[in-house]
C-alpha cells in the first residue's frame, strides 16, 4: 500500500469520529443549545454499544444502542438547558463528567476482570472503482453531512432551527414553539454523538477501555467552531484534523527520522495555528447559549 | 364612522357601516401583573378600513394591550371579538389565524436570513419534504405590488434599511392573510421620510379594506394618519374621538393627565409640548421655563465656554474622515444644535468631545483647558457632562441598581467613598433624592431596583439625574429624547432649558428638528462630516435645515 493511500484511509477513519461529533455540535448549536458534551456523549455511546454487543452479538443492534445511549444524554441535557435553564456549559459539563465516571465504573464492575470482546468490529468497503477503503460508519458520517446540510438549508424544520438559534422572540411570534423545536435538534445531536461512539466501539476496536474517546469530542468541538456551525464546513474541518492525525500516525509508522515528540505534537500544534487564526472570524448563532 | 361603536349586537340586517361588527374589539379587558393593573377595563373597537391610533405615555397599558389582542397574554376579564365573534387567543398561532397581524417595534426579524425565509418562517410553503421557496418569492412579489411594499425577496434582511425591514415585517402579516394590522410604534425608528413613506402606504392599506392598529406617542402623527383615537393612561381608556374633532392640546391632556401647555413655534408648521411651571416647580429649580422659553436671546458675551477648532476624526477603514475639520464655538447659556441625517458624523463629534473617541486632527477647549484625547475620568473631573445617544449600551449599567449608576461618574469622591469603601448610606440617601427631585418612576423596588427594570422614559431620567447633579461646565447631549414618551420629553427639554438659564453650555445633538427648533439657540448642519452651515435660530427654518441636511448649498458658512 502506497504511502499516499495509507495516509488518504488512515485521515478518513481519524475524521470519523471527529465529523460525526461535529455534525451533533452543529445541531444542538445552530438551534441555540451550546453543546460541549460530544465527548461524553460519545464514550457512553461507545460502551453501551460494547454492552449490547457483548451482550446480544449483534453489532447493528449495537449501533442502534449507541445512539440511544446519545440521544439518552442528548435528553438530559436538552432537559437541564431548555426546561430547566440550567447554564449550558455547566449541563454538559456534567454530562462529560457523568459519562466518564459511569462508563469507567461500569466497566470496572462488568467486564474488568474477564475483559471480553465484541463479535468482530463493523467492515470496511472499498469505494467503487478504487482500492480506498472506508468504513461503514465512516461513509455514513460523509452521507450524514450531506443530509444535514441540505436539512438545515433547504427544509421547514431546518429553517426553524435556524430561527431559534438566531432569534427565538422572532420564532415565537410566528408561532413556533422554540422549546420543542430546541429539544428536536438537541436529541438529533444525540443521535450523531451516538454513531460518534460507535465509530469507537464496535467500529474500530472490538473492546472498551475507560476514556478512550480521548478527547476527540473536544476536537469535533473545535470542527464545528472551525466549520462556522456548518455541516460541509465542519466535515471539511474534521478532515483536517483527521489529516494531522493521520499524519502522525503515519510518519511514525514509516519511521521518517524526525524525533516522535515533534510528531506527537503535530495535531495539536495544527489545532492551536488553526483556532488561533480563523476562530475570530467565525460568529456562532446569535443565540446561541441563551435560554429561552 | 361615527362614534358609536359597530359591536356583533347590532345585527338587524340594515346595511349601513354601523350594523358592520368591527373588524377587531376589546370588551371590558382586564389585564393584572403582580402590584399592578395593567389595563383595567379597556374597551375599543376597530372598524374595517379604519385606522385607530392608540395613545398613551409609557406604562399607560398600551403594549399589555396589544399583546393581549395578539395572543402573547390572556386576559383576566373581558373578552375580545373578532368580527363580532367572541374569541380566546392563547397563543400568537391562534392570533395569527383569525387574521391578527402585528409589527412589532424592535422588529422581530432574523439578520442573517434572507426576505424569502423571514417571511415563510412557521409558515413555510413546502414541496415534498423542502422548502418551496419559488413559490413563497412569488406570494411576496404579488404582495409586496398590490401592497405598495417594495422589498427583493432574495436579499438578507440584515442587509436592508430600516425602512426596508419594517416593510418585510407588514408583508410577513399579510402573507398571513392578516386583516387587522397591529403597528407598534413604528416611526419610532424611521426617518422623517420614511415616515411619509410608511403613512402612504397605510392609506393604501385602509383603502384597501385593512383594520389598522397605530401606537405611538406622537400627536402630530397621530392627527395625520388616524380615523379614530382611544388614549390610555394609567391602564385605563380616557378618552376616545374622531381625528377630526379633536385637538392636539386636548389629546396631549388626556395622555398626561394633567394641563399641557402649546407652544407654537412660530418658524415651522409645528407644535410642540413644553409645559410650564408644573414640572420646574416639582424639581424644586428656581429658574422656571419662562414664558417664550424659546424666544432667541443674545448670549452672553463671556468668552466661549468651548471652542472647537478643525476637529477631525478618522474611523478605521473608512476613506472620508467621519469628522472633517469641523469649528464651532459654545458660549455659557447657550443651547448649540447639530442637525444632520444620522451617520453624518454625531456620533463621532459627540465621542470626541467626551474622550470616548481619538480626535486624528484639530483641538477642542473647554476654557484653557485641551480636552481632545484626555481620557473620560479626566473630562468628567473636568466638568463635561454626557447624555449618550444609546443609552441602554452606553448610558446605563442596565443590572446594576439605580443607585449604582446615579454615581457611575462619582463613586470615586466624597462623599460617596471613604478610602476604598462606598459609602452605601450616602448612596442610597443621595438616589433616593435624585429619584424624587428628577421624578424617575421606580415603582415599590425604589433605588435598588435595577435599571433595566425601568420604561425607557425613566432610565433617561437617571441618565440626566446623574449627569446634571454634579458640577459641570458643559453638556454633550446626543439624542436626549429619541424614543420617549411626550411626559419624558417635556421632563427633559425642560431639565436642558433650566440648565441653559443657570449658564450651562451644550451641545445638542438630535434628528428631530423640532426639537432643535425649540430648544437651541443655533443650529449647525453636519453633512458628511462637514459642518456645512451654522444658522441662528431666527433663520433656521424646517426647510432650509432640510435642503442642508440633504447636501444642499448653504445660504450661510460657519
Amino acid at each position: 500500500m502506497s504511502l499516499l493511500l495509507s495516509l488518504l484511509i488512515t485521515t478518513l477513519t481519524f475524521a470519523t469520529p471527529i465529523t460525526l461529533g461535529a455534525l451533533s455540535g452543529v445541531a444542538c448549536e445552530r438551534a441555540g443549545v451550546v453543546n460541549i458534551a460530544i465527548e461524553g456523549m460519545m464514550l457512553t455511546a461507545a460502551f453501551a454499544a460494547f454492552w449490547a454487543a457483548v451482550t446480544t452479538g449483534n453489532l447493528l443492534i449495537a449501533v442502534i444502542v449507541a445512539m440511544l445511549a446519545g440521544v439518552l444524554l442528548a435528553a438530559l441535557h436538552a432537559a437541564l438547558a431548555i426546561t430547566f435553564k440550567v447554564d449550558q456549559i455547566i449541563s454538559s459539563t456534567v454530562i462529560n463528567i457523568l459519562g466518564f465516571g459511569l462508563t469507567s465504573y461500569l466497566y470496572g464492575q462488568w467486564y474488568a476482570r474477564n475483559a471480553p470482546s465484541t463479535p468482530g468490529t463493523l467492515p470496511s468497503i472499498a469505494l467503487p472503482g478504487t482500492t480506498i477503503t472506508i468504513r461503514v460508519l465512516g461513509l455514513l458520517a460523509i452521507v450524514l453531512v450531506i443530509v444535514l446540510h441540505f436539512v438545515l438549508k433547504d427544509t421547514p424544520w431546518g429553517l426553524r432551527v435556524r430561527a431559534v438559534g438566531e432569534h427565538p422572540h422572532a420564532a415565537e411570534t410566528v408561532g413556533i414553539d422554540v422549546r420543542r423545536v430546541r429539544y428536536s435538534a438537541v436529541l438529533l445531536g444525540g443521535v450523531f454523538a451516538g454513531l460518534g461512539g460507535a465509530h469507537f466501539v464496535p467500529g474500530y476496536v472490538p473492546s472498551f477501555s475507560p476514556g478512550m474517546t480521548a478527547g476527540y469530542g473536544f476536537i469535533a468541538l473545535a470542527a464545528m467552531i472551525f466549520g462556522k456551525w456548518r455541516p460541509l464546513g465542519a466535515w471539511a474541518a474534521a478532515l483536517f484534523f483527521g489529516f494531522t492525525l493521520a499524519l502522525q500516525i503515519t510518519l511514525q509508522t514509516y519511521h521518517v527520522p524526525v524525533d516522535t515528540r515533534i510528531i506527537g505534537a503535530l495535531p495539536y500544534l495544527a489545532t492551536l495555528i488553526v483556532l488561533a487564526g480563523f476562530v475570530g472570524r467565525s460568529t456562532p448563532p446569535a443565540a446561541d447559549g441563551v435560554p429561552y | 364612522m361615527a362614534d358609536q361603536v359597530p359591536s356583533a349586537a347590532n345585527t338587524t340586517g340594515v346595511t349601513s357601516a354601523l350594523t358592520r361588527p368591527a373588524a377587531i374589539e376589546a370588551r371590558a379587558v382586564t389585564k393584572r401583573f403582580p402590584g399592578i393593573v395593567a389595563n383595567d377595563q379597556v374597551s375599543f373597537a376597530v372598524a374595517p378600513g379604519e385606522v385607530h391610533a392608540l395613545l398613551g405615555e409609557n406604562g399607560a397599558g398600551k403594549s399589555t394591550l396589544m399583546n393581549i389582542l395578539y395572543g402573547l397574554y390572556t386576559p383576566d376579564e373581558g373578552e375580545i371579538l373578532v368580527n363580532g365573534v367572541p374569541t380566546i387567543f392563547r397563543n400568537p398561532r391562534e392570533a395569527i389565524a383569525q387574521g391578527i397581524g402585528m409589527v412589532h417595534q424592535h422588529f422581530m426579524l432574523i439578520p442573517p436570513l434572507t426576505v424569502t425565509e423571514n417571511i415563510m418562517l412557521g409558515n413555510e410553503s413546502r414541496r415534498g419534504v423542502f422548502l418551496d421557496r419559488g413559490a413563497a418569492a412569488a406570494r411576496i412579489t404579488a404582495l409586496s405590488e398590490r401592497y405598495g411594499l417594495a422589498v427583493n425577496p432574495e436579499v438578507l434582511v440584515g442587509d436592508l434599511s430600516v425602512g426596508a425591514q419594517q416593510r418585510v415585517e407588514i408583508l410577513k402579516a399579510f402573507y398571513r392573510d392578516a386583516n387587522v394590522l397591529i403597528l407598534d410604534e413604528p416611526t419610532a425608528v424611521l426617518t422623517p421620510q420614511e415616515a411619509d413613506d410608511l403613512f402612504a402606504i397605510m392609506r393604501g392599506l385602509r383603502e384597501e379594506g385593512k383594520s389598522l392598529i397605530f401606537i405611538t406617542h406622537k400627536l402630530r402623527e397621530v392627527l395625520a394618519i388616524a380615523d379614530r383615537i382611544t388614549v390610555l393612561r394609567g391602564g385605563k381608556v380616557v378618552g376616545q374621538a374622531n381625528a377630526d374633532d379633536v385637538t392636539e392640546a386636548e389629546l396631549a391632556r388626556m395622555m398626561v393627565g394633567r394641563d399641557v401647555h402649546l407652544y407654537e413655534d412660530d418658524h415651522a408648521n409645528t407644535t410642540i409640548v413644553t409645559e410650564e411651571g408644573a414640572v420646574a416647580a416639582a424639581l424644586g429649580l428656581s429658574a422656571v421655563a419662562p414664558e417664550h422659553p424659546l424666544e432667541f436671546q443674545e448670549p452672553p458675551t463671556s468668552a466661549s465656554v468651548l471652542r472647537v477648532e478643525s476637529l477631525t476624526v478618522q474611523v478605521p477603514g473608512a476613506t472620508q474622515p467621519a469628522l472633517n475639520d469641523i469649528s464651532f464655538t459654545i458660549a455659557a447659556g447657550e443651547i448649540f444644535g447639530i442637525a444632520g441625517v444620522e451617520g453624518n458624523g454625531q456620533s463621532e463629534l459627540a465621542g470626541a468631545l467626551t474622550g470616548l473617541r481619538q480626535a486624528d486632527g484639530g483641538h477642542a477647549y473647554l476654557y484653557d483647558l485641551e480636552i481632545t484625547n484626555r481620557s473620560p475620568r479626566a473630562l468628567i473631573a473636568a466638568g463635561v457632562a454626557h447624555i449618550p445617544e444609546d443609552r441602554q449600551k452606553d448610558g446605563l449599567v442596565l443590572l446594576y441598581p439605580i443607585s449604582d449608576n446615579l454615581i457611575l461618574s462619582t463613586y470615586r469622591q466624597p462623599p460617596f467613598a471613604h478610602g476604598i469603601a462606598l459609602r452605601f448610606g450616602v448612596i442610597r440617601d443621595f438616589a433616593q433624592q435624585l429619584i424624587t427631585r428628577f421624578d424617575i418612576r421606580a415603582g415599590r423596588g425604589g433605588v435598588s431596583l435595577p435599571a433595566a427594570a425601568l420604561s425607557g422614559g425613566n432610565q433617561q431620567k437617571v441618565i440626566v439625574a446623574r449627569e446634571l447633579s454634579r458640577p459641570i461646565r458643559f453638556l454633550v447631549a446626543a439624542q436626549p429624547t429619541r424614543g420617549l414618551d411626550v411626559g419624558s420629553i417635556e421632563f427633559i427639554h425642560a431639565q436642558l432649558l433650566a440648565q441653559r438659564e443657570q449658564g450651562l453650555a451644550i451641545l445638542l445633538l438630535s434628528a428631530e428638528l423640532d426639537e432643535l427648533l425649540a430648544l437651541a439657540d443655533r443650529i449647525g448642519v453636519l453633512y458628511r462630516g462637514k459642518l456645512v452651515a451654522v444658522l441662528p435660530r431666527a433663520e433656521a427654518t424646517r426647510e432650509r435645515l432640510g435642503l442642508l441636511m440633504a447636501g444642499g448649498q448653504a445660504s450661510h458658512t460657519p
